[in-house]
């Protein structure tokens, strides 16, 4: 038996807090999908996928109106294509991203994640390609999202893919320059990617996973925020004690519809990501939280500390709640999503370098930032270096999905509407990272990645 | 409450008080034959809101068409009706 005030707590989140279970995303494994002809192993692909996943979107749909859940995205990750893909005799990979859209479309998903490729170490003849034809794959396909792995803890940053996914990220921006360069924000590259994350743009399914997984992706800023704003004045203690209780109750939401989905689609449950994400709706952003703890914008001196213990009370209520966890587990902090961060940036609060600091402390690093057209290649490689090296020297994921945004200068806005939100264009410090990018090589991994 | 009360789902009620409101719910729940295990009403905020435990299980129709019936029935009364599973309640509000 319940007490009212619970059943009408629970309500209340869903009804006012913006409460959902963000993603349910199918992991599935295509390796079985090489072949010698690239037409075979695309029409082996799209057949897969669609099997698959024939049910995701209804399951989804039974399980959300059942239980009163709203699940937003249905979607799904698939192993990295540059593993499938290289038994094909083919240089040019864009018809395996056609066969993936195509059959992201049929089954009825918004996006599928997994045109990837993992060059921590080095480069294949695969991964080359890979990478070679991902302007083209994005411009030419609507729900392909690709992600490339640049960097390790075990093996330290590829600085030869760093310099080329600057070039690459600058050429998906202008062939996709009609639609402010929509294509970057379906690109992300990482450091220490995980394997069974459900979040888009970085979702792939690793080569350790099982042939299929159910993975989800919970959320709830506003959820948080109104928790928070129950507690005014109080000691931090009291604050991160709120916020681990109330990630407990918003995580057992998505460990349930996970359990659901996995048993009546018969498929293993993979894990549930403890992410904290927002949208661009009034009432869900991270900044508007790290706001009610107690700096006056997104960005002041304190936000960093603020975002930590946030991130770090939410794992510990989330694990409790979820018998497995991974994807990215963290806070995050895209700007165009999120309706307080982009506030931030507009009121000169949060600038590109107390982004990076932010990063630090949370998962996925600088997300949807959109940046001046004219920004130099090696400046964008700059950036994803020193990304790279707060996800590797601090043994976490980071990740870099930056816009340059051909015509627009610092200042200028871009709209992308929906769940992508509006970007403001942030200022760039453009004193010069060509002679690093230049020297190329790997930068060797830290001395604590050696535990054996 | 006894803790021996039969139910599998929550239906609660939210909007503008007046007369008929558990009149009109019940009369739908009778219909669909659903036994009502629990009943508890108050006006918060000057909101009436109605919580009450359900068992659907003699009821011949879906989960999804007794769900689909309250929804055509809270947009005639305008009001908020919900049915919800009971496990979304024992998940969030029980370790």
């Amino acid at each position: 038996m319940f007490e009212n005030f619970e059943i009408l707590e629970t309500i209340n989140m869903f009804r006012n807090q913006h409460l959902d279970v963000r993603t349910i995303t199918m992991g599935i494994n295509l390796l079985d999908c090489a072949a010698e002809s690239a037409e075979t192993a695309c029409l082996k692909i799209y057949d897969k996928i669609t099997k698959r996943a024939e049910h995701l979107v209804d399951i989804a749909d039974q399980i959300s109106r059942e239980f009163g859940v709203p699940i937003i995205h249905k979607r799904i990750s698939v192993t990295p294509i540059s593993l499938v893909a290289g038994a094909s005799s083919t240089d040019n990979y864009v018809c395996f991203a056609k066969a993936l859209d195509k059959a992201s479309k049929a089954i009825g998903v918004n996006f599928i994640g997994g045109f990837s490729a993992l060059v921590q170490k080095g480069f294949t003849d695969s991964d080359l390609k890979l990478l070679n034809s991902i302007p083209q794959a994005l411009a030419e396909t609507d729900q392909v999202c690709a992600s490339i792995n640049l960097a390790s803890t075990k093996s330290g940053i590829n600085m030869d893919a760093v310099a080329l996914m600057g070039k690459i990220i600058k050429e998906c921006a202008e062939l996709t320059k009609d639609t402010d360069a929509y294509g970057c924000a379906k690109l992300v590259v990482f450091a220490n990617a995980p394997d069974d994350n459900p979040f888009m743009a970085g979702a792939f399914t690793g080569v350790g996973e099982p042939e299929c997984a159910i993975n989800v992706g919970v959320s709830g800023p506003g959820v948080i925020l109104a928790a928070l704003k129950e507690v005014p004045g109080q000691s931090m203690d009291i604050v991160a004690e709120t916020i681990k209780r109330t990630a407990f109750k918003v995580t057992r939401v998505g460990q349930l519809v996970a359990e659901q989905a996995a048993k009546r689609l018969n498929v293993p449950f993979g894990t549930i990501d403890l992410s904290l994400a927002p949208t661009p709706v009034v009432g869900d952003s991270i900044a508007r939280i790290l706001e009610e703890i107690g700096v006056d914008t997104c960005g002041a001196w304190g936000t960093t500390a603020a975002l930590a213990m946030l991130n770090d009370a939410v794992k510990k209520g989330g694990t409790m709640a979820s018998s497995h966890v991974g994807g990215l587990s963290g806070a995050f902090i895209p700007v165009s999503e999120d309706e307080g961060m982009i506030a931030a940036v507009e009121a000169e609060a949060l600038s590109l370098e107390k982004l990076e600091a932010m990063t630090c402390v949370c998962s996925v690093g600088l997300d949807m930032v959109a940046i001046p057209g004219d920004t130099p290649t090696a400046t964008i490689s700059g950036i994803i270096a020193d990304e790279m090296a707060i996800g590797v020297f601090n043994n976490k994921t980071t990740a870099v999905r930056i816009i340059p945004v051909p015509g627009k200068v610092a200042g200028d806005k871009v709209v992308y509407g929906g769940l992508w939100g509006e970007a403001p264009i942030m200022n760039i410090n453009l004193h010069g990272s060509t002679r690093l990018i230049e020297r190329g090589g790997r930068i060797p991994a830290p001395i604590h990645s050696m535990r054996n | 409450m006894s803790q021996s009360v039969k139910y599998n789902a929550v239906v609660t009620v939210l909007g503008k008080d007046r007369v008929g409101i558990i009149a009109g719910v019940t009369a739908v729940l009778a219909k669909l034959n659903i036994n009502i295990s629990d009943i508890s009403q108050t006006i918060l905020k000057d909101m009436f809101t109605m919580i009450m435990l359900v068992d659907t299980i003699k009821s011949t129709y879906t989960f999804e068409n007794i769900r689909e019936e309250l929804k055509v029935l809270g947009q005639e009364m305008n009001l908020e009706i919900r049915i919800q599973h009971k496990d979304i309640f024992n998940a969030m509000q029980r370790i």
